[in-house]
């Protein structure tokens, strides 16, 4: 069976906010909707019936079970167009854009929007266990006397609410808490994510002030800039903050600084074949090559939470024929600077890529001028599930401008799973 | 956005009122909406002689399905006139005057309400004897007062038809449609000048920009905005450009009509590079390019520093000159084409000049330069150059200056109110239609004939 070409056409996002900072009142839904239809503006697709819009949140309401489909309801493009919601943490919005790309490769539509959206100002609280299950009883009850006796359940410490919780469910731990200790396992220093750190940041404001990001994020709500971005922060600055994880330890690392903030926005991107661009004079960014995904069991302490991408990326290469250093761009999401860092170090190591990957050589160390060059979520923020989109469609971008080369994205996600792609500049 | 005197004064109690206290009544003026009639009511045509414009006159407005009476000095009208058109093109005589006066005064009298006076005359320049220049010039006068006369939200314009394209009738029907229609709302008391120029057939007059590519420039909100819905509403694959800050807003716009949202800074070194691009993707040529990006830094002219001085010369001409150069490069993808067109918006301010705005009417005195140089140039490629010069526009610009201003902008001409920003989209769409291709080097007043300026 052959397969066919799936190209980027583009993307959009919106500036990235931080918590509780100019999106506030916005919802997943609104957020995705704004997207959307910012994408639509951007390439004229009022009207367009599209094969599918694929796109989720990690963290969502109960009421948007179907958050996708009613943004597309909400937006400018035809009401016939179907979606659904994908969920794999922080690899949501790299997901949706394989599960796009599949279905055009294999000719089951010809052009998809795959998306994600995330906002931790708009959270949802859900009643406790306790409540919830009085609250139930009630409901269900018959008689008055059933529906008293269910109501004398009620206890004032019920009403607290239950938040959502950034910690792994089967660990207890935080997801900095369980990357500090790969980071000490890897002997990253301060110094070393400071650095990569300040580099996002002067990445990401350079690229913003050529105007690279003029036709890739659309304003919202009064921001026209990603909220966290810091175009004058320095060593020294990122130097005097306090360790936010493993704070008793003197040789604590890891900051507020040189680890993500919590951050509201969304994104999108347009793949499509070659053919539906062509048909419509969309430019074609890049191709989407191949993607992989990975898992590790980080329960029992037999690897780093978030270090499953260093297992995807030995496997993809392998698939494809191509060693680490036949890139032009490398996209790791930076979740946390020392995330970076680790699998950095993890693949430069001989012990590692051979008695944990199988490899018969280390996959090497690559040039460090081509990551994330036009910055990462260190200076633009994470909001979980648009990280993937805001990726896609920049490293696309970055070949498009290049006019050659490939790119490698590697994203990691929480439940110790990893997703990472391979794009290709189009001919 | 009607202001609150217009709203009041012309319905139930408040009209009662303005009347009994003679309070100035501003007209509810009719505005285009898709499919409507040129006229609502018979046109009289008149003429000076035989008229050699008359005759087209006639034959445009009947096209139309309007009824098309004759004007001459004992004409009684048993309807209300929407329109009187009178050629006086053919008068060389200032005696021959008094043949206007006596046949244009009773069909004046005669109009309803937004009637239009139209008189047509020959460029005074084309004329060597002294008294038939004078003759001609005389016309503006008279348009001019008249336009100051009416009431009801009446408007008198001015056709200079030269010599050339005196006896065509297809040169003559767009401009001719355009000031006999509700689309010329506010624009009165103003002389355009129509050559010779390749027409083609124009077969639906609702929807002249169909199948054309447009880039409306500065098009998030306000004026702009209002400009990229006309120009969408006439048929026009349309390209809305702003800059990247204001892009929440253009893709709203652009969402609303059809468009496609291009977030460019137009004082960007590539900005003609980066339109003509976006334009290769919808189509492979652009017809039409509507400049009107723009900013203001009012200061009094002793207190502008070099940095409010640069920046509103930079994105309101410089800019300008900059685009047109890439976009006129037959060789450039998504360039302008032969038989295209640009329009400009300039200002009233660049016209009469404006208190604290030295750096603004420059800049808008320089786009009126601009445009009748580079339409002269630019003849030989058939490709028009024309501006539009608002005059006092309800927008939320202006809804900001302070009361007492606003009413004095608002009131100082002679339809009594401001204009709304698709008064402009209108004329701006005109100069872009097909069938304008004799206009050219042309600047239009869209204020109502505003005193400011004048």
């Amino acid at each position: 069976m052959t397969t066919r070409d799936v190209v980027i056409v583009g993307g959009n996002r919106i500036p990235f906010a931080r918590s509780g900072g100019k999106y506030l009142k916005a919802s997943n839904q609104d957020m995705l909707t704004a997207t959307i239809d910012g994408l639509v503006a951007r390439f004229g697709l009022q009207g367009e019936r599209l094969g599918e819009v694929a796109a989720g949140a990690v963290i969502k309401h109960a009421r948007d079970f179907n958050l996708t489909r009613e943004a597309v309801l909400g937006s400018h493009l035809a009401p016939q167009t179907p979606a659904y919601d994908v969920q794999q943490a922080c690899g949501t919005g790299l997901e949706t854009a394989i599960l796009v790309a599949n279905k055009i490769a294999l000719g089951q539509i010809e052009a998809g929007i795959a998306a994600g959206t995330d906002t931790t100002s708009d959270a949802p609280l859900a009643v406790n266990d306790d409540l919830r299950r009085t609250l139930m009883e009630l409901n269900y009850a018959k008689t008055p006397q059933q529906r008293l006796k269910a109501l004398t359940k009620v206890r004032p410490n019920q009403l607290a609410p239950e938040q959502p919780q950034n910690s792994e469910p089967r660990t207890g731990l935080s997801m900095g808490e369980h990357m500090a200790l790969t980071a000490k396992e890897w002997g990253i220093t301060r110094e070393a994510q400071d650095e990569l750190t300040l580099r996002s940041h002067q990445n990401l404001a350079a690229a913003y002030d050529r105007g690279f990001f003029d036709d890739l994020v659309t304003p919202y709500l009064g921001l026209t800039r990603d909220q966290n971005l810091r175009a004058d922060t320095s060593l020294e600055k990122l130097a005097k903050l306090k360790p936010a994880y493993d704070k008793g330890n003197p040789d604590a690392t890891m900051t507020a600084g040189n680890s993500t903030p919590l951050t509201d926005g969304a994104s999108a991107v347009l793949l499509s074949t070659r053919e539906w661009a062509a048909e419509r004079n969309l430019p074609v960014l890049a191709r989407f090559v191949d993607a992989e995904t990975a898992a590790v069991d980080y329960v029992n302490g037999e690897e780093g939470l978030l270090m499953a991408p260093a297992y995807a990326v030995p496997r993809l290469l392998a698939r494809n024929g191509l060693s680490l250093q036949d890139f032009d761009y490398y996209e790791i999401h930076e979740a946390f600077a020392s995330t970076v860092l680790s699998t950095l170090a993890a693949w430069e190591s001989e012990e590692f890529c051979k008695g944990r990957l199988g490899l018969d050589a280390p996959l090497g160390s690559i040039d460090r001028s081509r990551l994330n060059v036009n910055g990462s979520s260190l200076a633009a923020g994470h909001p979980f599930a648009a990280t993937g989109g805001r990726i896609v469609a920049s490293l696309a971008k970055q070949l498009h401008e290049k006019g050659s080369g490939r790119g490698l994205i590697s994203i990691c996600a929480a439940g110790g799973q990893g997703v990472v792609a391979i794009l290709e500049a189009t001919k | 956005m009607t202001d609150t005197l217009t709203k009041l004064t012309n319905q139930g109690l408040g009209k009662t009122v303005a009347v009994r206290l003679g309070l100035p009544r501003p007209a509810l003026l009719r505005r285009y909406a898709e499919g409507q009639d040129l006229l609502d009511g018979p046109a009289a045509v008149g003429s000076i002689g035989d008229g050699p414009v008359a005759a087209s006159a006639t034959a445009i407005i009947a096209a139309s399905g309007a009824n098309v009476v004759a004007a001459t000095a004992d004409s009684t009208y048993a309807d209300k006139l929407a329109a009187v058109v009178y050629d006086a093109s053919g008068a060389r005589t200032l005696d021959q005057l008094e043949a206007l006066r006596a046949t244009l005064g009773p069909a004046v009298k005669a109009l309803g309400k937004n009637g239009r006076v139209i008189v047509i005359g020959t460029p005074p320049a084309e004329l060597d004897d002294p008294e038939a220049a004078a003759t001609q010039q005389a016309l503006e006068g008279i348009t001019r007062s008249i336009g100051k006369e009416l009431r009801a939200g009446g408007t008198a314009n001015l056709l200079w038809v030269a010599g050339e394209a005196q006896g065509d009738s297809a040169v003559l029907a767009a401009p001719l449609r355009f000031f006999l229609s509700s689309r010329s709302a506010y624009v009165s008391g103003q002389p355009v000048l129509v050559r010779e120029g390749e027409i083609p057939d124009v077969d639906d007059w609702h929807h002249p920009l169909a199948g054309e590519v447009a880039v409306i420039t500065g098009a998030a909100r306000g004026i702009g905005a209002e400009i990229a819905k006309v120009f969408a509403r006439a048929g026009a694959k349309v390209i809305v450009v702003d800059i990247p800050a204001a892009g929440e807003s253009l893709a709203k716009v652009a969402n609303g009509i059809g468009a496609t949202a291009l977030q460019l800074d137009v004082t960007a070194a590539d900005a003609g590079e980066r339109i003509a691009a976006a334009v290769a993707q919808v189509g492979d040529r652009l017809d039409v390019i509507v400049h009107n990006a723009g900013i203001t830094r009012d200061k009094m002219f002793v207190n502008t520093d070099e940095s409010r001085w640069g920046s509103v010369l930079d994105v309101n001409l410089q800019s300008q000159l900059r685009m047109n150069k890439v976009l006129l490069d037959p060789s450039v993808a998504g360039g302008l084409r032969d038989g295209g067109r640009i329009v400009s918006v300039a200002s009233i301010s660049g016209i009469g000049g404006n208190r604290g705005q030295s750096n603004y009417a420059a800049s808008k005195a320089g786009v009126i330069g601009l445009v009748r140089s580079l339409s002269q140039e630019l003849a030989d490629r058939r490709i028009t150059v024309n501006a539009v010069a608002p005059g006092f526009i309800e927008t939320e610009m202006t809804a900001k200056i302070p009361l007492a201003t606003r009413e004095v902008g608002r009131r100082l001409n002679s339809l009594l109110q401001g204009g709304q920003p698709v008064d402009v989209g209108e004329a701006i769409a005109f100069f872009a239609e097909p069938g304008s291709a004799g206009v050219t080097g042309q600047v239009l007043r869209v204020c109502g004939q505003s005193q400011l300026g004048a």
